[in-house]
């Protein structure tokens, strides 16, 4: 078995190798303790060599996680040393490329160099000397284009062949300068000073070879490259903040948009999510006609708890694949990094990156794909900091809530600027969270924007579609189990009770099932009692809407669904009949009722999805409007299922992205207190008002 | 002068990298070293950061930081 880890630069086609290496026989899991990838996989042309890809790194002085683990992990530090680090250089900026090589070569490993982006280098008429190259840093150097395979094979070859005569690099006499230098610094003052002259040292040191190898074409000033003359567009003065916004919109609607361009048709994100709710929903008809003979809580179980609950899971998968395959390209692109360049003055002062951005901007449409989008932030703290906050967005899920709120209780106020001002004040509350957590829980010092701008490059549908697969095949598999669970639990809750075990429920219920027949006997019910008065303050302190905010956890518009079904007393088959009696065959049918025949069994349902959704009874619950009894309170349910924590597939994908259960549990715990403070203010201004 | 005070299509060359920790460090090791030449490039829409070049490539870095490259 070869241990081969590869090391380079962000953006020099690590990953890019790694897939050409591994094809799809990889495996992505992170390092102990920090939240960095770490993707292993194994070799298609020689099984017997493992790769390992080390996160992107400009150098090994350990400052950040991403440094610490390429140091610990070259060096042997984080479990076995690798046998041979294959370290990739875009030859295209090969003087900064090098300066990681150097280092690597300092610690005395075996190692490869993979001279990567000759095509590009070629294209643009400079000449490197390889073999010169090779005499001068004494390791071997394969030339390659990661991006179509060239250089592949020679570069296994060279491998294997260092795996046997282990021979290491050649120490420059720089390495001696450099150890003495840092050995003989002492105080903290030393050890800057030393820093600034190893820096010196070791770029003098590239400059030298540099200018021995490579020749660049003499450029001319008013030549620009490709990639130049896109960028003056895009990142234009005037234009840049326009066109961004234009892709930025464009990206949101192709997930998320009902009209898609304005064509009246589904976007590509809703019209698969649509096709794979439909399937599903075959699939469950299928499987439900099949067990109808078992007991009723059996068949209950597999329907509403675990084929509900993956369910949940296919129905999220669509929009994490297209969301995810329009980021990598803007990833892929190099677009990415000028979002962060163009919103970076706006996000410093969050204390976040301008990349946050776009994880904020999909948390408006859905939560899971957003914090997944996450991961493209560069720092950990930000990563985990906008996870944290992206919930806070007001998603899909969340407006029929606000739609029953708005047309019932605040039926005669301007319900535009009641659902409006929810937008803004999640943007407020992400902004001040954000703030706090910057400040007390990261205590981070201020940061910085020293980043590289790749160069624009087309993405290759490769590794879009890689991408891609990696995220859906992830969230499937991390977040599924959870979103599974937590659905199955709180199915259990809500349909059973103590009368299920002691055979009380089988004597009263007509099919002799043992849930209990209405939601206000069960366990879900009792708990909720239990836990109304913590509500009191917010002015819902009521079960009723405390069993909402759970249900709601399963998914957001759920609250109104039960809603709708705990107050039944007001959605009586009478109500109900008065209600849709004025409605014309055609809106009947339109609001699902087959063939346009009121139908009292399918009532209930229509009720709560299509017309309280919308918000489209003003005399809706009325019951529900004494335990909710002010606007303030309202306001304040609204805001609190606004901000606490997220439907359970959004947690799954929390816990994907932060790894642990203590920091997801911690960003959840974050997202309650958030909740109930800021409902708590608005109970308590509402109140004075 | 410092890197801060050039306007896009202006160039300078490193004397000195002021200041201490993380960012002087960081801005080091992507190259910005003593006698290293560098173009100013752009300024991002909102005013900054600001976009240079150096060894080849491209850099993005905010005005303050910009501040702290002493230029010869
Ligand atoms: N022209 C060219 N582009 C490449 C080559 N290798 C990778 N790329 C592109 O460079 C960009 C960054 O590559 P990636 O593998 O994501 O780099 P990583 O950040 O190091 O993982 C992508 O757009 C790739 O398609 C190459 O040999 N030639
Ligand atoms: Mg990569």
């Amino acid at each position: 078995m070869i241990k081969v880890a590869l090391a380079g630069n962000p953006n020099c086609g690590k990953t890019t190798l790694f897939n050409d290496l591994t094809g799809s026989k990889q495996h992505v899991g992170n390092w102990p303790g920090v939240t960095v990838d770490k993707k292993e996989g194994t070799c298609k042309k020689n099984k017997d060599i493992r790769i390992l890809d080390l996160p992107g790194t400009y150098s090994l002085s350990p400052y950040s996680a991403e440094e610490i683990v390429a140091m610990e992990t070259i060096t042997g530090k984080n479990g076995e040393k690798p046998d041979v680090v294959v370290n990739i250089v875009d030859a295209t900026s090969i003087e900064r490329n090098l300066y990681l090589t150097l280092q690597i070569m300092e610690t005395n490993v075996p190692m490869v160099l993979a001279l990567n982006m000759m095509d590009e280098v070629t294209e643009a008429g400079t000449k490197i000397d390889v073999s010169g190259l090779e005499k001068e840093l004494g390791i071997t150097i394969i030339p390659m284009v990661a991006r179509s395979g060239k250089g592949v094979d020679e570069l296994l070859r060279a491998v294997e062949k260092l795996a046997v005569s282990k021979s290491t690099p050649k120490q420059l006499p720089i390495f001696e300068e450099i150890k003495k230098l840092e050995a003989d610094a002492e105080s903290e003052e030393d050890k800057e000073e030393a820093e600034v002259a190893v820096a010196d040292i070791r770029y003098k040191a590239i400059g030298d070879i540099v200018s021995k190898t490579v020749k660049k074409k003499k450029a001319s000033k008013t030549e620009a490259t490709k990639s130049d003359k896109i960028d003056k567009i895009l990142t234009n003065r005037f234009w840049g903040i326009p066109i961004f916004l234009i892709i930025m919109y464009a990206m949101f609607a192709c997930t998320f948009s009902e009209n898609f361009l304005w064509l009246g048709i589904n976007s590509p994100g809703k019209w698969l999510e649509g096709a794979v709710g439909t399937v599903w929903s075959w699939i469950v008809d299928g499987i439900a006609e099949a067990i109808s003979g078992a007991s009723p809580w059996l068949q209950a179980l597999i329907v509403d708890g675990i084929l509900e609950g993956i369910g949940a899971v296919l129905g999220f998968m669509p929009l994490v694949l297209v969301l995810y395959l329009l980021m990598s390209v803007l990833e892929d692109s190099g677009y990415m990094a000028r979002v962060a360049f163009i919103m970076d003055r706006i996000f410093r002062k969050f204390g976040l990156s301008g990349r946050s951005f776009i994880p904020l901007l999909m948390g408006y449409g859905c939560g899971v794909p957003a914090i997944m989008a996450t991961r493209t932030l560069e720092k950990e703290k930000d990563r985990k900091i906008t996870a944290t906050i992206t919930t806070f967005m007001p998603c899909g899920a969340k407006l029929p809530i606000f739609a029953m709120f708005a047309s019932t209780i605040f039926a005669n106020d301007n319900q535009i600027l009641v659902t409006y001002s929810l937008y803004i004040l999640a943007l407020v509350a992400a902004i001040v969270v954000s703030l706090l957590l910057n400040k007390f829980v990261y205590k981070s010092e201020a940061s910085n924007f020293i980043m590289e701008l790749p160069q624009y490059r087309i993405p290759t549908i490769k590794s879009v579609l890689i991408h891609g697969w990696e995220k859906v095949k992830g969230f499937g598999k991390k977040a599924g189990t959870i979103i599974l669970l937590s659905t199955i639990f709180i199915w259990f809750l809500s349909n059973f009770n103590a009368d299920s075990f002691n055979g009380k429920n089988r004597e009263m219920n007509e099919d002799n099932s043992v849930m209990c027949e209405n939601m206000e006997d069960s366990f879900l019910a009792s708990a909720g009692r239990v836990v109304a008065p913590v509500f009191k303050p917010l002015g819902f302190g009521e079960w009723r809407p405390a069993v909402g905010v759970v249900t709601g956890w399963i998914a957001k518009e759920n609250v109104v669904v039960t809603f709708a079904q705990l107050y039944e007393e007001d959605v009586t088959d009478e109500y109900l009949e008065q209600f849709f009696a004025d409605m014309s065959l055609e809106e009947l049918e339109e609001l699902g009722f087959e063939n346009g025949e009121y139908d009292s069994e399918a009532a209930a349902d229509i009720y709560a999805e299509g017309i309280l959704f919308e918000g489209g009874d003003e005399n809706a619950l009325p019951t529900m409007r004494k335990d909710i009894s002010t606007k303030a309170a309202a306001y304040a349910y609204m805001v609190f299922n606004l901000l606490c924590m997220p439907c359970f597939a959004a947690v799954g994908a929390l816990k994907r992205e932060l790894k642990t259960w203590k920091a997801t549990g911690g960003a959840v715990l974050v997202q309650m207190v958030t909740a109930y403070i800021v409902a708590l203010i608005v109970k308590l201004v509402g109140g004075l008002i | 002068m410092t890197l801060r005070d050039l306007k896009p299509g202006q160039c300078g060359v490193v004397d000195s990298i002021k200041g201490t920790g993380n960012i002087r460090r960081r801005v080091l090791e992507m190259g910005v070293t003593p006698g290293t030449k560098i173009d100013v490039i752009k300024v991002a829409p909102l005013g900054d950061p600001v976009q240079v070049e150096l060894r080849g490539y491209d850099l993005s870095l905010r005005k303050d930081e910009a501040e702290a490259i002493i230029l010869k």
